[in-house]
């Protein structure tokens, strides 16, 4: 990996930048068309009941778009390879901490939280006593 | 947040920095004045300058990524919270949002085309346009909140506070009509309350306080859920001051399940970081807007406008997560 | 900058006497403004021992305050504030940024071959946000500080009226996004400044974990600023995400703190052990033995870091699937560490040891860090630890690998560096006393601490039964011994500033670059560019009496 004192870029070809990479104007509004597509798509989705897919639907798209921003706009697919892995790290450790998270509350997350909390009881108890949500109490609370 | 926006600025400002160390390297190079000393090649400083900007965007993309860590998780002990309380937001407007920034993207990468090279006043123009979709962006986020901060749909305790500023002229009239046990010498409790109270239950309003609590209806569960939502639903199409009344319906929601402030919770914090970082891309787009308009950008020497290109976009491949991720749930 | 001098544009080449880099330009500003790597390296090291001795003092109060049961000078109350800053100056402004921030400052351009690091701006700017981290943590003090202790658990931390908690995790925070410019710095610097001929196998050990220590400052510390800012938006605004009773999850904080906290350990011993193989290697005049183990190690050591941080959660409710995960996670990160000691003492082994002050240091590292690692497994057992959990033992077991290891290697680096730093050899004999007054006073507090918390005793208690006392009682009259021993250092190094012999430029026989250049290096570091060889190879340095110092016998044919 030792390209310290390589260049990035095509510099001298005509029409180029000295460093970096030219992407097309096309590309880019083809990108944004993309982009505002999916969006329609995601929110039209929405109106359609798969039921716990929703989720990974609107995520998949979600994560499409995401995909074209940093590959085009961002000019990843023209960047440095380790540019992109440090990119795509980042996003490895979220989904890390994502997983390992959420595999921990899975665990326990049926055997409790029933009814308000302490704090949002005596706030209702308070301010709205009759609201329908203050008789919502958790079996635990006095 | 501050810490954000000179970063930015220092791999920018870097390249035109000489601290002067001699031996040959402290002048200003002729053919690259914008050179700094301790580089030999304009690649070379570019590419430290994109190596450190994505540097720096993984730390952004840590520093959101907890926040969505944390949406996970009470999404994921909450079901119902989320299901329930995303649709007290408007669609229309995170939509309208999401095309906004989509399309102040494409403004953005646009510039940096130019920048590369070389037409100052498309240059200038892309940005000034990138600006007004940030700016947009903003005015937008700004009614949304503060139409939500009116009816209550906040965070932490004042989600359970009565709306007391709705209907001053009905909520008078009809507190005297009030059960004893809310009436304001009493309780803390405000009239306004009472009005909120009556326009959705008026058959309760004339009932002994002991009666109407006993009609309280149950805990919360999917039997429950289904009216609910379309209630709501019906709330956020009719988006329209008049019937702000109508939206201060949550507390009297039978079927809102416990904890929904927590959607409210993290829907201000995940946004409210993201409208900080628009914020600070509005600041360093307008410095960009200040040296471009000077002329200093160019086939040659673009870094800045490159770095807050990218910088810009991250911005926008976060909201592109949590527009459906808050708006889209079903 | 404006207020920057000018500089002569071209000088010729001057003796470290008449120029370098400390008397290059004069005036405070001249300092304060700095865009030099080494002065800041020297500000850094200059404001993290001040910060140490704070941290001491603090530290000293608390062991004086247990050597009775009950009061002894001060009050529960502000017991807890005292063991609570003890531990927030000593994590977040002196260790973190003790190795990195202070030495790696000085060390890493020069030992690359580079003239500065990438960013010479945005590491002044990290240094500026170290000042304003510790002016927060100041202005916490005067506001009425904070008894969370340095973890700043939920709920506690969102509902104690301590006054002073919100000024010091904005300090902390600041402190995180200085931590974070750093490693960027470093990372970038690594990759885009080597000198031709610097390839990745010829970079010294050194920087490797640093190298290896800013990946983690970038892809964690972010998370740790996050959180911050939740728990102070949850105390100004009540939002309730960390609050169970706002059906927030209190468990939650604890997973992000500790997939920072778990990384940022690593961020303080991974620096120590790069010191550790170039004090061990320089100083025993042998090649390091595996340099490639050594190296991978470093990065091997970073990415498990990452997925081991449910440890410190075994009782806090985490699941029993997690708990089951993390502790067989956990298992294999001593694996590295392992292979480290192997080679560090394969490298002793045969060698021609100069029992010199940072040798003595190293080995010092090397006894305490092999009981501070082998305890950490302990720990790191699901059933031993609920048991030991948030007792003493845990104490010993992180002062080991914090003190022991990461602090005694930094002062063992430092050593190592003072004459390149300051040009001025310090006392030797003096060194070697204090060492030995350190290690010994240090093994008395801690590993007395082992016992108490074995039988029982909970860590931040103010109070305990008299049969701890005896116990407590000897690892008071250790820290004494230990602190005396880091007065007497820092008196013969503050005497060798005054009146210390000047140093040559090469006083160990060091092979890396920065003992090329002068002592104290000139502003350039290099006047052209260095010649890079094998970081290890002793072969061609002898000890040169006249000069005092070693010299290059037979320049190595630079292999490019
Ligand atoms: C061999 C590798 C290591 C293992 C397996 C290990 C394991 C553990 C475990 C399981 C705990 C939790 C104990 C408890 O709270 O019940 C712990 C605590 C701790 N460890 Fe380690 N450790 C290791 C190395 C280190 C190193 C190198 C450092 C620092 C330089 C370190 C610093 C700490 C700290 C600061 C704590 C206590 C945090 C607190 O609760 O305040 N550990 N360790
Ligand atoms: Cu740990």
């Amino acid at each position: 990996m030792g390209h310290a004192h390589t260049s990035s870029s095509d510099a001298g070809h005509a029409g180029q930048p000295l460093v970096g990479h030219l992407v097309a104007p096309w590309i880019l509004f083809a990108t944004g068309g993309a982009l505002i597509v999916l969006t329609v798509i995601t929110v039209a989705v929405r109106y359609v009941d798969l039921g716990e897919a929703n989720l990974l639907v609107a995520l998949a798209i979600a994560g499409l778009k995401a995909t074209l921003v940093s590959l085009f706009f961002m000019h990843l697919r023209w960047d440095r390879p380790f540019n992109q892995l440090i990119f795509l790290s980042g996003v490895v450790f979220v989904v890390l901490m994502m997983a390992f998270c959420l595999m921990d509350t899975s665990q326990y997350r049926d055997s409790q939280y029933i009814g308000n909390p302490a704090d949002v009881q005596a706030v209702l108890d308070k301010d709205a006593p009759n609201a329908p949500i203050a008789a919502q109490k958790s079996p635990d609370l006095p | 947040m501050s810490a954000h926006a000179p970063a930015g600025d220092h791999h920018a400002a870097d390249g035109h920095d000489d601290h002067g160390h001699g031996g040959g390297h402290g002048h200003h190079n002729a053919e690259y004045p914008f050179l700094a000393h301790h580089f030999e090649t304009p690649a070379q400083q570019f590419d430290s300058a994109k190596l450190g900007m994505w540097l720096f965007l993984v730390t952004e993309v840590l520093f959101f990524g907890a926040l969505f860590v944390g949406y996970a998780v009470l999404r994921n002990r909450y079901p119902d919270v989320f299901t329930y309380a995303s649709a007290y937001l408007d669609t229309t407007l995170g939509g309208i949002n999401t095309a906004v920034l989509i399309l102040s993207s494409l403004t953005m990468a646009m510039g940096v085309y130019f920048a590369q090279t070389g037409r100052k006043t498309a240059l200038v123009v892309c940005l000034w346009l990138t600006m007004a979709g940030a700016a947009g962006f903003m005015v937008i986020k700004y009614f949304e909140y503060t139409h939500k901060f009116h009816v209550h749909l906040v965070w932490g305790e004042g989600f359970y506070k009565p709306v007391t500023d709705d209907g001053g002229l009905q909520s008078a009239e009809l507190s005297s009509k009030a059960p004893v046990p809310l009436a304001p010498a009493q309780t803390t409790m405000s009239a306004g309350t009472v009005t909120a109270q009556q326009l959705a239950m008026p058959a309760f309003v004339q009932m002994p306080a002991g009666e109407q609590t006993a009609i309280a209806p149950p805990a919360a569960g999917p039997a429950g859920m289904a009216p609910a939502v379309i209630d709501a639903k019906a709330a956020e199409h009719a988006a329209d001051p008049a019937t702000h009344g109508d939206e201060a319906l949550h507390l009297e929601d039978a079927a809102m399940p416990p904890n929904t402030h927590l959607f409210f919770a993290i829907y201000y914090a995940m946004t409210g970081l993201h409208g900080i970082h628009v914020l600070v891309g509005m600041g360093v787009i307008g410095w960009l807007i200040v040296r471009a308009g000077r002329g200093e950008f160019g086939p040659k020497y673009y870094t800045p406008v490159d770095l807050v290109g990218l910088y810009w976009h991250i911005v926008d491949l976060v909201w592109i997560f949590l527009f459906p991720l808050f708006y889209l749930i079903d | 900058m404006t207020t920057l001098p000018a500089r002569p544009a071209a000088p010729t080449y001057d003796t470290p006497e008449s120029d370098n880099y400390l008397i290059h330009d004069k005036g405070i500003p001249s300092w304060l403004l700095t865009l030099d790597h080494k002065r800041i390296g020297v500000l850094y090291t200059v404001g993290v021992l001040l910060s140490f001795f704070v941290g001491g003092i603090f530290a000293m109060l608390v062991r004086t305050e247990l050597l009775t049961p009950g009061r002894t000078i001060i009050d529960a109350e502000t017991y807890n504030h005292f063991f609570t800053l003890h531990g927030a100056v000593m994590v977040f402004l002196v260790i973190i940024p003790s190795i990195p921030a202070a030495l790696g400052n000085f060390v890493l351009p020069i030992m690359l071959g580079a003239k500065d690091v990438a960013f010479p701006r945005l590491n002044l700017f990290s240094y500026h946000l170290w000042i304003s981290g510790a002016i927060c943590t100041v202005v916490s003090l005067v506001m009425g500080s904070f008894d969370t202790g340095w973890t700043f658990y939920t709920p506690y931390s969102t509902t104690t009226t301590a006054g002073g908690v919100i000024p010091v995790i904005v300090g902390v925070f600041i402190l995180g996004f200085s931590s974070i410019f750093t490693g960027l710095n470093f990372i970038v610097t690594i990759h885009k400044l080597r000198p031709p001929g610097m390839t990745w196998f010829r970079m010294p050990l050194f920087l490797w974990a640093l190298y290896a220590t800013a990946l983690i400052q970038v892809l964690a510390t972010p998370v740790l600023a996050i959180t911050l800012a939740l728990v102070v938006v949850e105390r100004i605004a009540n939002i309730g995400i960390f609050n169970p009773a706002m059906g927030g999850d209190p468990v939650l904080y604890q997973h992000f703190f500790w997939f920072y906290s778990h990384p940022a350990v690593y961020i303080m011993i991974v620096p120590a052990m790069g010191i550790i193989s170039e004090l061990i290697a320089v100083h025993s005049h042998r090649q390091i033995f595996g340099y490639r183990f050594i190296a991978f190690s470093s990065v091997a050591i970073a990415i498990f870091s990452f997925i081991v941080w449910g440890h410190h959660m075994f009782t806090s409710g985490q699941s029993s699937l997690m708990n089951t995960l993390f502790s067989a996670i956990s298992f294999s990160v001593a694996i590295p560490s392992a292979v480290k000691i192997f080679n560090w003492i394969c490298t002793l082994y045969k060698g021609s040891i100069s029992l010199n002050t940072p040798m003595l240091y190293a080995l010092a590292f090397i006894v305490l860090f092999t009981i501070g690692g082998l305890t950490g497994l302990h720990l790191a057992t699901l059933n031993t630890d609920v048991h030991l959990h948030d007792t003493y033992f845990v104490v010993a077991h992180f002062h080991y690998v914090m003190m022991g290891s990461a602090l005694i290697a930094m002062v063992g680096g430092l050593h190592h560096w003072w004459p390149k730093i300051t040009g001025r050899m310090y006392n030797e004999k003096l060194g070697m006393i204090a060492c030995a007054i350190v290690f010994v006073g240090f093994n008395i507090t801690f590993f007395t601490q082992f016992m108490l918390g074995s039988h029982g005793m909970p860590r931040r208690y103010y109070d305990y039964q008299p049969e701890f006392q005896i116990y407590h009682v000897i690892s008071t009259i250790g820290s004494y011994i230990m602190a005396s021993g880091f007065l007497l250092t820092a008196m013969y190094l503050v005497q060798s500033l005054v009146s210390g012999k000047r140093a040559p430029a090469n006083p160990w026989g060091g092979a890396t670059l920065e003992w090329e250049c002068a002592s104290p290096p000139p502003y350039y570091n290099f006047h052209e560019a260095p010649k890079v060889g094998d970081p290890y190879d002793f072969s061609n340095l002898h000890w040169d009496e006249r000069g005092e110092g070693y010299v290059t016998v037979k320049p190595p044919a630079a292999k490019a």
